[in-house]
C-alpha cells in the first residue's frame, strides 16, 4: 500500500519538509491525537506533553547514538571523537557535565551568570542604537545573532577578533543539523564534521594558553580545574567548549527572533510588556512553551522496550520527542495556541527536562529578558515587513534566518 | 466558569490556626481562589511565617541569618493576624476559636495547621541546662547558631534522623567535633531502612562524626546549670559544651483536646478531602486541617492514615483543604500527592519519593554507592512504593510514575546507569518505638487493641 501523504506515518517526513516551517503546529496537532505515532522508517514520534515527560525522566531512555540498533551515520560519524555530555548518559553523562558547570552555575559558581548582567545590558543597548533612525533593518544579523555571539565568546573566553573565524565554524556545523530536501546530505555532513574538528582544535589550543596564563573565563578555569574529581581530558575539555559554544550561538538567536515576532504579530502582548516590564520574565518562558527554539529533540534511543500511551516502542529504534508539540498540549495547558504573557503554571519543554536539561538555560533566559526588554523601549513603534519571515533550513533548531523589521512613521 | 460558581462558598469567616507554610498557602489558595469573606490567621510564634528546612542548613552554617528565612507573600491575602498568642481550644458547637488570651474568633470555617514542635528531652532540669537546644523554630536556630558560633569543644547530637544528621554535618563542616547518639542501628533508619542506613553509618563516619548507634543518653551532666557532657546507656561518657536535641516532632494537638475532634497525639484525622473528623469518626464540613498536623488517608498506602512531615505536603495538602473549602461538593479534590521530601548533608542531596518505610525490599536501580550517587527503589509485596536518591534527583519523577501506577518491583532492566546490578534486600525497616528520634512519616492505621467508646449526652 503506497504511503498517504496524510497519514501519520508520514508526520515525521512532513514535519522536516522546509514547505512546513514557518507553522508546523498543525502537524503537531495532528501527532498530538496520535500521542505516538511509528514512521515509515521505522522512526517512533511522541508530541504529548505527559508521556513526554514520562519519557525523558525515563532512565532506559538513551541519548546516545552509540546505543541506535542501526547505527546512522549521517547524524552520527563513524571517525572522530565520543560525543559530548548531550550525547551520552549517566554516569558519564553526570560527570562531564558537572565538571563544565563547576565554572558556570552553583553549587560552584552560583553568581557567575547573574554578574553578566551588565554587560548583557550594555552589550544591547549598543547594538539597539544601532538600529536607531533606521527606517528597516535585520533584527537577526543585526541584533539577535551578535547578542548571544558576544556573549557567549566573552563567556569562554574566545576573544574578539577571532569571532567571525567562530561564526562561521559554528554556522557550517548547524547546518549540519539540517534536513535538506533536495540535495545530497553527504558534502554538508563532512563540512560540518570539518568545521567541529577546526573548532575543537582552536579551543583546546586557546585553552592551553590559558592553563599557563589564566584568565577570568570559562577556558581558564575548564583547563585549571583542580577541584576532587579532576579536570576534563583535554579531548573532553575540547568536545565539551564545541559545545557550549554552539549552543550559546544558535539557540538564543531564534529565541529572541522568535519573541520579536511573536510580540509583533501579537500588538495587545507587546503593549502590556511595554506597560507592565514586570511582565518580561514570564513572557519569556511563555515563549519558551510558544515558539521554541528546539522544536524536537532527534537522537534518543529505548534502551528496553518501553510502553507509552499503549504503544510498545523497540529497543533501539529512535525515539523522537517532539517538545514543541507538548508544549502545546491542551490536555496540560489552557487554550495553548494562544500567546498569554502571563500565564502561570506554565512548565514547558522549551528546556527540555529532566538530566539533560537546558545546560545554558539561566544564560538564554537572561539574555533574552534583557533583549526584548531593549528592544521594547528603544524601538520606534517596530513592524514586520515580511510575515512570515525566510526560515533556516533546520526543523530542529527553527527559527527565521532574517527578520525584516520598519520603524518609524511609513 | 459560571459552573464553578455555583455553590462556591466565597464569603464569611474563615479561621486558620497556624501561622506557618501551610496556613500561608491555604490563605494564598483562598484568594486566588476567589475567597472575599474575612480571613484570619492565629500564629503562636510571633514572626510572620517562615521557610524552616534552612534553619538546620544555611542558617546553621552561617550562610543565611535565622531571620532571613521568611517565606515570600506571592500575592497579597488580606488577612487579620493574630500573632503571638497561641489558639487554647475550639468550640466546635458554637463555632469559634478560643485563643490563649481569652478572645473568641467566630469562623463559619476553620483550618487546622498547628504543625508539630520538637520533642523535648524528657528531664526537664537537663533540657533547661544553658548549651541544651532543640531546632524547630527560627528562635531556636538563632540560639542554636550562637552557641556554634561561641566554638564548642564538643557537640552532642542526640538523634540521627534527618534534623540530627543535618547538624551533625553542619558542625563537621563547621570544623567542630560532633558525636551522634542513636538508639537504632544507623542513622536515617527510620526513615530510610536500615540498608541505606548503614550506607549513611559508613558516611557519618567518613565525614569525622563519633557515631554511636545502638546506646541511650541516660543523663546530661552539668555543673552550675551548664551542660558538661553526657552519659550513655553502655557505660560510656563524652565531654560536650553543646547538646541538640533532635529526638523528632510532637504534633501539635493538645489545644483540640476538648473539642469532640478526632486529634490526638498522632494527629488530626480526615477524610481524603482535608475536611476532619469527629471523635466518633463522622466527617465534619466546616472544619479541615493540612500540613504536619494532619493524618489522611492515601490509596497508594493502603488506605492507611499518614501524617507527614515533609513540606512538600504542607503546600500540597494547604491548596486540597483552601480549594475544598470554598468549592462546591462536586468539585471538591483529593489529596493524593506523592510525598516528598529532600535533606542536604554531608555533601549530599537526597531526595525521596513515596514512603520508604512502606516497604519490605530495596534495590539499587541506578549509580552505586561508590560514586556517591544512586537510586533506591522499595518495593512493598512486589510493587514500587518510593524511591530515594542520592545526588540523582533529577530521576525522580520517573520513579513517582512508577508509584503512582503501582508498577512491579523490582524494576525492569534498562537504566542506562544500572551499574551495581544488585538483587533486592530486605529494606529492613524498624519499629519506630526502637528508635531515638520519632519518625518523620507516621503509618498510623489504627491500632487493633484501641476501643472507643460511644458517650451520649442527654437530650
Amino acid at each position: 500500500m503506497p504511503a498517504d501523504a496524510s497519514s501519520a506515518d508520514t508526520l515525521f517526513r512532513r514535519i522536516t519538509d522546509y514547505a512546513n516551517r514557518a507553522d508546523p503546529y498543525p502537524l503537531y496537532a495532528e501527532l498530538r491525537e496520535h500521542k505516538v505515532a511509528r514512521q515509515e522508517d521505522g522512526k517512533y514520534l511522541v508530541g504529548t506533553y505527559d508521556e513526554i515527560a514520562a519519557l525523558l525522566h525515563d532512565p532506559r531512555v538513551s541519548s546516545d547514538l552509540r546505543n541506535r540498533a542501526e547505527p546512522d551515520p549521517s547524524i552520527m560519524p563513524p571517525e572522530g571523537p565520543p560525543p559530548s555530555f548531550i550525547g551520552r548518559d549517566d554516569p558519564e553523562h553526570d560527570r562531564l557535565r558537572r565538571l563544565a558547570m563547576r565554572p558556570f552555575g552553583p553549587p560552584h559558581s552560583p553568581g557567575r551568570i547573574d554578574a553578566l548582567r551588565g554587560d548583557i545590558a550594555r552589550i544591547s543597548g549598543q547594538l539597539a542604537d544601532g538600529l536607531r533612525g533606521k527606517s528597516s533593518f535585520d533584527l537577526v544579523d543585526d541584533f539577535a545573532f551578535p547578542l548571544p555571539v558576544t556573549v557567549i565568546c566573552d563567556l569562554l573566553g574566545v576573544p574578539s577578533e577571532d569571532i567571525p573565524q567562530v561564526h562561521t565554524w559554528a554556522d557550517t556545523v548547524v547546518s549540519g543539523l539540517d534536513f535538506p530536501p533536495d540535495e545530497d546530505p553527504g558534502a554538508r555532513r563532512h563540512a560540518a564534521y570539518e568545521a567541529r574538528s577546526a573548532m575543537g582544535q582552536y579551543l583546546g589550543e586557546l585553552a592551553e594558553k590559558r592553563r599557563h596564563s589564566p584568565t577570568d573565563d570559562m577556558l581558564s578555569a575548564l583547563a585549571n580545574e583542580d577541584g576532587p574529581e579532576g579536570a576534563l581530558t583535554q579531548q573532553e575539555l575540547m568536545v565539551t567548549t564545541v559545545l557550549l559554544l554552539i549552543a550559546g550561538h544558535e539557540t538564543t538567536v531564534n529565541l529572541i527572533t522568535n519573541g520579536m515576532l511573536t510580540l509583533l504579530r501579537n500588538p495587545e502582548a507587546l503593549e502590556r510588556l511595554r506597560a507592565e516590564p514586570e511582565l518580561i520574565p514570564s513572557a519569556v518562558e511563555e515563549l519558551l512553551r510558544y515558539e521554541p527554539p528546539v522544536q524536537f529533540l532527534p537522537q534518543r534511543t529505548p534502551l528496553a522496550d518501553i510502553e507509552v500511551a499503549g504503544v510498545t516502542i523497540p529497543k533501539g529504534v529512535p525515539l523522537i520527542l517532539v517538545l514543541a508539540a507538548g508544549s502545546r498540549d491542551p490536555l496540560r495547558f489552557p487554550d495553548p495556541d494562544r500567546f498569554d504573557p502571563a500565564r502561570r503554571d506554565n512548565q514547558h519543554f522549551g528546556f527540555g527536562s529532566g538530566i539533560h536539561n537546558c545546560f545554558g538555560a539561566p544564560l538564554a533566559r537572561l539574555e533574552t529578558q534583557i533583549a526584548l526588554t531593549t528592544l521594547i523601549n528603544l524601538l520606534d513603534g517596530p513592524r514586520l515587513l515580511k510575515d512570515p519571515p525566510e526560515y533556516r533550513n533546520s526543523p530542529v533548531l527553527r527559527g527565521p534566518r532574517h527578520l525584516l523589521l520598519g520603524q518609524g512613521k511609513h | 466558569m459560571p459552573g464553578e460558581a455555583r455553590g462556591a462558598r466565597r464569603d464569611g469567616r474563615i479561621v486558620i490556626v497556624g501561622a506557618s507554610l501551610a496556613g500561608l498557602r491555604a490563605a494564598e489558595t483562598l484568594r486566588d481562589e476567589g475567597f472575599e469573606g474575612e480571613l484570619t490567621l492565629v500564629g503562636d510564634e510571633p514572626q510572620l511565617p517562615y521557610d524552616r528546612p534552612p534553619l538546620s542548613k544555611l542558617v546553621l552554617l552561617g550562610k543565611a541569618g535565622a531571620e532571613d528565612c521568611g517565606l515570600p507573600a506571592r500575592r497579597p491575602i488580606d488577612a487579620r493576624w493574630r500573632l503571638g498568642v497561641p489558639a487554647s481550644g475550639v468550640d466546635a458547637a458554637g463555632k469559634s476559636v478560643v485563643l490563649a488570651d481569652g478572645e473568641r474568633l467566630p469562623f463559619d470555617r476553620l483550618l487546622i495547621a498547628t504543625g508539630t514542635r520538637a520533642r523535648p528531652w524528657p528531664v526537664p532540669g537537663e533540657a533547661a541546662l544553658e548549651g541544651v537546644f532543640t531546632l524547630r523554630t527560627s528562635a531556636d536556630a538563632g540560639r542554636l547558631v550562637a552557641a556554634l558560633d561561641a566554638g564548642p569543644r564538643r557537640v552532642l547530637v542526640i538523634g540521627a534522623g534527618f534534623t540530627g544528621s543535618e547538624v551533625a554535618s553542619a558542625c563537621r563542616e563547621r570544623g567542630l567535633e560532633v558525636t551522634v547518639a542513636e538508639r537504632g542501628r544507623a542513622p536515617l533508619i527510620g526513615a530510610l531502612g536500615g540498608t541505606v542506613g548503614d550506607w549513611a553509618t559508613r558516611l557519618q563516619r567518613a565525614h569525622g562524626v563519633d557515631l554511636r548507634c545502638g546506646v541511650t543518653v541516660t543523663a546530661l551532666t552539668s555543673a552550675g546549670g551548664r551542660l558538661t557532657g553526657a552519659e550513655f546507656s553502655d557505660g560510656s561518657r563524652i565531654e560536650a559544651d553543646v547538646a541538640v536535641v533532635c529526638l523528632g516532632a510532637v504534633r501539635n494537638t493538645e489545644w483540640l483536646a476538648d473539642s469532640g475532634l478526632a486529634a490526638g497525639p498522632r494527629g488530626v484525622a480526615c477524610d481524603a478531602g482535608c475536611r476532619v473528623f469527629t471523635m466518633y469518626g463522622i466527617v465534619t464540613d466546616d472544619v479541615f486541617v493540612a500540613g504536619d498536623v494532619a493524618r489522611f488517608p492515601h490509596p497508594l498506602f493502603e488506605y492507611q492514615l499518614i501524617a507527614l512531615e515533609h513540606w512538600g505536603n504542607a503546600v500540597a495538602q494547604a491548596e486540597i483543604a483552601a480549594h475544598n473549602m470554598i468549592a462546591p461538593g462536586p468539585l471538591r479534590r483529593p489529596h493524593l500527592a506523592v510525598p516528598s521530601f529532600w535533606s542536604g548533608q554531608f555533601g549530599l542531596n537526597i531526595k525521596s519519593v513515596g514512603v520508604p518505610t512502606f516497604s519490605d525490599q530495596v534495590v539499587i536501580a541506578q549509580g552505586s554507592p561508590e560514586e556517591r550517587r544512586l537510586v533506591a527503589v522499595y518495593g512493598y509485596r512486589g510493587r514500587i512504593t518510593a524511591a530515594v536518591t542520592v545526588n540523582r534527583a533529577k530521576w525522580l519523577e520517573h520513579y513517582r510514575r512508577l508509584i503512582e501506577s503501582a508498577a512491579p518491583f523490582p524494576p525492569g532492566p534498562g537504566a542506562a546507569d544500572h551499574l551495581a546490578d544488585l538483587e533486592p534486600v530486605p529494606s529492613d525497616v524498624p519499629d519506630p518505638r526502637v528508635l531515638t528520634h520519632g519518625p518523620t512519616v507516621a503509618l498510623t492505621g489504627h491500632l487493633p487493641d484501641r476501643r472507643l467508646t460511644l458517650v451520649r449526652h442527654d437530650g
